[in-house]
């Protein structure tokens, strides 16, 4: 049996929120629902365990920072950052998000429905089985995948808007996949595109496939569409730059 | 663009053995990590163009047969066109690329430090024997009240109401800096956390994460969080005593870092948790830093992640809006803030930041100082001044100039045997420090080495409480910031007004 605690955010400062929520989770809670969130910041910074937190209303910056296992689930928007240097787990929001979505993220997954900012999944790396996800289903601004060390950045476009400009400066490790074309003016030094394989999709459909059912998608449509695979030019971009004194 | 018609350079360094004295018995061969000695028939040869003048050789001949010289060969002298300039346009002409260099800067210029004077006491005010009176070094790192409440309980006694931040307790003002594991070897790293232990100071672990076998260290360690978050994770920043931000490093201002492929090995790989052989970049700015007032959203996230129950530090570049830095920093939240000189030690730094960029310690430290006076916010923030830390002396003018604590870097390095050659960025160095090659790291026995860097913490804390004990000093709260008990000698009117010292005779 799951064990259900509610917290209401209303009025409270994030440090009381997140001991609320540690507490919570400290004394058992499966599942923790934080209603009348409004903006507070850090939400899940540095939670362990496997718990699973409800966020109804905006979540302020930097959700689930440092985050080692639980999921969260936003019913509403996330400020600048969720997923920031985020280790394990899984985050879900229904709406948009703001810049520097997956900063530095090095494990998990980030699902956001709606778009998302500047610079989403900067920086974002991989090691060993540790392998970042950030799926986004709307579009993504300027700067997607910004210095991306690892991991699978993906942007489905479903509202037939796609933003994304300079994509890929710096990359040198991971994968960025957009539904559709992308045309080579969009690409920043140091990406470049490469048509994705039968073993591609089928490496990436299980995600796309859990990504349609986090959010009441039909994922045929989704797992059957046209993509464009995005990877580094070289996984040392900077190689050629420098001699020794 | 490997054009070529400039042929090879004049030798950096002249090697030579006096045959009469060798023996023939290859301690250069195996010592010389570089390839400067090979033993052909019953000879050994000798490449003095590899050379880095690391000293190796010398140290481990038993017959002090080998002998070095620096720039055997003359340019014709020139007082613009100086040597360095025209070798560093025949590398670029011939690669057409940056030009990274090892260690600080070389630039040639006054040291501030060697011309401030420090006090003694004499009959007006007698000085205080450290044998017989003892003189109190030990710091407090972190936040200090504006102000004390109490409340007095119904017993009468008086109880303390204001909820106190965690600061850090040190007993001598140094701290051991922040080096990478990665830029440095695991046993470097473990020599200095036992030293840390010892001598009751911290040391920092640098941006390349905590390897397994310092974690027995970890309530030594500083962890450091920089803009790549190598290693970073949530466990990392519990394990750590204070967690450090790194912002800006002393000497590189305004670029990142970058880890090559090369010194990423399995263990280094571990510990920065990316992917062996990959190249490691620190891009310039954190990327959830855009502004100043993303800083403290940072700050809180980190303090937020531990609970409240660690200090924050953040390091920044000594540049020259420095005051204004300082100040913006103070406000973010932070606990300490490290101040970086423009004669920092980096692996690895573009010639023209090393050499150009940035402004001095000694005038970062005072400039600070003064800024978080004038803004009410010095209780805010402890200061720590790194960047050429060379000797016990500094220490004391950095404390009088504002400084809280000092960290040392080259300093502990040559404390374990290294010979300031600037190589580091080679990975084959010959004392086990700068470098992941196993037979090399292997050199360097960390139980030796903590004692050396141990022996030299001890040595200077002697000589700070002999300096202060000489001009009447006998706590570190009384010196700290106390300009009095400096005096400029040959300093401009100008830089006396930064650093708010009297000339000599005033």
């Amino acid at each position: 049996m799951t064990k259900q605690v509610t917290i209401d955010a209303k009025g409270v400062h994030y440090t009381p929120l997140n001991q609320q929520i540690r507490k919570a989770l400290e004394d058992g809670a499966d599942e923790v629902v934080v209603n009348n969130v409004l903006g507070q910041r850090f939400i899940g910074d540095g939670l362990h365990g496997d718990a699973t937190i409800r966020v109804n209303g905006v979540a302020g910056g930097d959700l689930a920072m440092f985050m080692s296992g639980p999921t969260i689930i936003v019913h509403g928007n996330a400020e600048h950052a969720p997923g920031n240097t985020m280790d394990s787990g899984k985050v879900v929001i229904h709406g948009s998000a703001g810049d520097a979505v997956a900063h530095s993220m090095r494990g998990g997954k980030v699902f956001v429905r709606g778009d998302i900012g500047y610079r989403g999944g900067i920086h974002m790396k991989q090691y060993e089985t540790q392998r970042p996800i950030l799926v986004v289903g709307g579009s993504a601004q300027t700067f997607l995948g910004e210095y991306m060390a690892g991991g699978l950045l993906v942007v489905l476009g479903l509202d037939g808007v796609m933003k994304a400009r300079e994509i890929g400066s710096g990359i040198h490790g991971g994968e960025i996949v957009i539904r559709g074309d992308v045309d080579d003016a969009c690409l920043a030094a140091g990406a470049k595109k490469v048509p994705l394989t039968d073993e591609d999709r089928t490496r990436i459909a299980p995600v796309l496939r859990e990504f349609a059912d986090d959010f009441g998608l039909d994922p045929e449509p989704i797992v059957n569409a046209n993509y464009t695979r995005i990877v580094p030019a070289s996984a040392r971009p900077f190689a050629g730059k420098y001699t020794w004194e | 663009m490997n054009a070529c018609n400039l042929g090879s350079m004049p030798l950096r360094y002249r090697v030579t053995i006096d045959r009469d004295q060798c023996m023939e018995c290859g301690r250069c061969v195996e010592n010389c990590s570089y390839g400067v000695f090979r033993q052909e028939g019953d000879k050994i040869l000798i490449n003095s163009r590899k050379c880095t003048a690391c000293h190796r050789c010398l140290t481990y001949c038993p017959r002090d047969a080998i002998m070095l010289t620096e720039q055997p060969c003359d340019y014709r002298s020139h007082p613009v066109w100086s040597r360095q300039v025209r070798e560093a346009i025949y590398n670029q002409a011939r690669t057409g690329k940056i030009i990274l260099a090892g260690m600080g800067s070389v630039a040639d210029l006054p040291v501030i430090f060697d011309r401030l004077m420090l006090d003694a006491s004499q009959v007006t005010t007698p000085p205080t024997d450290p044998l017989r009176e003892p003189v109190e070094l030990r710091t407090y790192l972190g936040k200090k009240p504006g102000k004390l409440d109490f409340r007095r309980k119904e017993n009468a006694d008086v109880e303390l109401t204001t909820e106190l931040t965690p600061n850090l307790m040190i007993e001598t003002p140094i701290l051991l800096g922040h080096m990478s594991y990665g830029a440095i070897s695991l046993n470097a790293h473990i020599a200095m956390a036992r030293a840390a232990r010892e001598i009751g100071t911290y040391m920092g672990t640098g941006e390349g994460g905590l390897h397994p076998n310092l974690y027995p260290y970890e309530d030594r360690m500083i962890v450091q969080v920089a803009s790549g978050r190598f290693g970073v994770n949530v466990d990392y920043l519990n394990r750590g005593a204070a967690i450090e931000l790194k912002l800006g490093q002393g000497a590189k201002p305004g670029i990142g870092g970058h880890l090559t492929g090369e010194k990423v090995s399995k263990d280094v790989s571990k510990t920065r948790m990316i992917p062996q052989g990959s190249d490691a970049i620190s891009p310039a700015p954190h990327h959830d830093i855009y502004g100043i007032e993303d800083l403290p959203q940072l700050v809180h996230a980190v303090k937020e992640a531990t609970e409240w129950k660690k200090p924050v530090f953040a390091k920044i570049a000594a540049v020259n809006n420095n005051a204004e830095n300082v100040a913006a920093v103070a406000r973010s939240g932070v606990d300490a803030i490290a101040i970086d000189g423009f004669r920092g030690g980096t692996g690895a730094a573009p010639r023209v930041f090393r050499d150009h960029v940035g402004i001095p310690i000694e005038v970062a430290i005072a400039s600070a100082d003064k800024e978080l006076r004038k803004q009410g916010l010095r209780n805010e923030v402890s200061l720590i001044a790194c960047g050429s830390i060379r000797e016990s002396p500094d220490i004391v003018k950095a404390i009088a100039l504002g400084a809280d604590a000092v960290y040392l870097g080259t300093a502990v390095l040559a404390a374990m045997g290294c010979r300031v050659c600037g190589n580091c960025y080679q990975g084959l160095c010959p004392w086990g420090i700068a470098t992941q090659r196993q037979d090399l790291v292997d050199r360097l026995n960390p139980d030796v080495a903590s004692k050396q860097v141990a022996n030299l913490l001890h040595a200077w804390t002697l000589e700070i409480t002999e300096l202060m004990g000489a001009a009447g000093i006998t706590s570190i709260e009384s010196l700290r910031g106390n300009r009095d008990r400096l005096r400029g000698y040959m300093l401009d009117e100008g830089l006396l007004e930064v650093l708010d010292v009297k000339p000599i005779g005033a």
